[in-house]
């Protein structure tokens, strides 16, 4: 795809397991402040962390970073972290719902369902961006984006610290792009 | 690979205003988000192939209906559940209960009643359960019925063991249950303060003034439209300085109970100061 053929981005939602928090480390401090869209991070992690995992990176970034909470407005120009421990959903009006239900591929949050829940929502105005991670979350997430329109973009394997996530992506769909670690802060710049 | 969602945002709401009509149950104030994934959910499990069959099932089973309230409501819980908020309810706010000659608790949205057991702990080893009384309530019966038997899977018990000793646990966690082979059974001391009744927090009313009402990771499942009738709801069952627990990602801000109500530190805790 080439940069003039760029949809309009309203949502770009990354999703990350075991080997994603160095490379998020890497991506989002890079990010532009003037962005036109949200960034929304579901990402894999033990839920006894002490101090709130967007803390940590509100520190490092720009842009505003926060954890969400239930019925949270999304605003532009912001990054939301799914907290802990719970499967983050997105509302038709632009809110998040929280929700506790099972575990969804042995994860909550899963991926998956905040992938195929925003293409609901977002559809062509969607990017979905998976990264590193030991499990087949997010696989079929990806390929729902794909399905509704919304760009797709998987971490080259190759220089995924666990390749087993963006592998089991590129076996469900024909991603956009794939791309190495400073290709998708570049990417994400251009939306 | 092609991936369907069988049930869209028009089959959900035809799906919802059948049943509000049907059954009284009205889900249409619930998330949407939440419910068409609870709603594709059920189609997989029971293997539904289109919508219709769904929808027919659904209006002209009344054993099935029972199934679908149960798989489309959360009943996900455990006890002592976020050891920083079992904490401060066990040193800050459970002591103050005990100046009352008689204590009233609401669990509202109970589940399974891993929750009800936690609170029924906290008040044996505050010495105040004597003159406590938990009204457990949830919208489901089914899950009642586990609520009322306490009896819970065993590989689930050093969790929740660990939760405890998180949060505060004085004793061996160990006497409050007897173990059987696959299950734990918690003793009936703890059950001798709780009453289990069905309760729908969209459709029914107050029923009793309590000092502290919990409704931990229930709202979430609710738009805020519905959020802001509840909150009426539990303010008008609440009396003055009494406290309203709600989930570690719940809050009463932006609703008009915020001005009246004083947030307990950092906690999802709120007191009713008029």
């Amino acid at each position: 795809m080439e940069e003039n053929e760029m949809r309009r981005v309203d949502l770009v939602v990354i999703g990350g397991s075991a080997g994603s928090f160095t490379v998020l480390l890497e991506i989002l401090p890079k990010i532009r402040t003037d962005i036109d869209f949200a960034i929304v991070v579901v990402l894999h992690r033990k839920n006894n962390f002490t101090t709130s995992i967007a803390d940590v990176f509100d520190q490092k970034c720009a842009l505003p970073v926060l954890e969400c909470e239930d019925k949270d407005r999304i605003e532009k120009g912001k990054i939301y972290f799914a907290p802990a421990d719970y499967h983050l959903l997105i509302e038709k009006d632009s809110c998040f719902s929280l929700d506790y239900s099972e575990k969804v591929n042995f994860s909550r949050p899963a991926i998956d369902i905040t992938f195929k829940n925003a293409a609901d929502v977002y559809q062509s105005k969607l990017v979905g961006i998976l990264l590193s991670g030991a499990n087949a979350d997010g696989a079929e997430g990806l390929a729902y984006i794909k399905q509704k329109s919304g760009t797709t973009i998987v971490q080259d394997p190759e220089s995924a610290e666990i390749a087993t996530m963006p592998n089991e992506a590129l076996k469900l769909c024909k991603p956009d792009f794939i791309a190495n670690v400073g290709e998708i802060a570049d990417l994400i710049n251009q939306f | 690979m092609r991936i369907y969602t069988l049930v869209d945002d028009d089959d959900l709401e035809t799906l919802l205003n059948d049943v509000a009509n049907k059954y009284g149950y009205d889900f249409t104030e619930y998330s949407k988000a939440s419910m068409k994934r609870r709603v594709n959910r059920l189609c997989t499990l029971d293997k539904f192939a289109s919508f219709a069959e769904l929808r027919y099932r659904v209006l002209n089973n009344d054993s099935y209906f029972a199934r679908f309230v149960e798989e489309v409501t959360v009943n996900v819980t455990e006890m002592f559940r976020d050891q920083h908020f079992y904490k401060t309810l066990r040193d800050e706010i459970i002591p103050q209960l005990g100046v009352h000659s008689h204590i009233k608790i609401w669990l509202a949205g109970c589940s399974t009643g891993e929750e009800a057991y936690s609170l029924s702990i906290l008040l044996h080893e505050a010495n105040l359960a004597h003159k406590a009384i938990i009204y457990a309530t949830d919208i489901n019966p089914r899950v009642l019925e586990t609520a009322r038997n306490g009896i819970y899977p065993i590989h689930l018990i050093r969790g929740y063991s660990q939760n405890y000793i998180n949060s505060g646990g004085i004793t061996d966690f160990s006497d409050y249950y007897t173990a059987n082979y696959d299950y734990a059974r918690f003793v009936d001391k703890l059950r001798e303060h709780m009453i289990f009744a069905t309760h729908n927090l969209v459709s029914d009313s107050s029923f009793n003034e309590f000092q502290l009402i919990l409704c931990r990771n229930v709202l979430i499942y609710f738009d805020k439209n519905l959020q802001d009738k509840v909150f009426n709801l539990f303010d008008a069952s609440l009396e003055n300085l009494g406290y309203l627990a709600l989930g570690s990602k719940e809050t009463i801000k932006f609703s008009h109970l915020e001005r009246r109500y004083q947030q307990i530190g950092k906690e999802k805790i709120w007191r009713k100061m008029k």
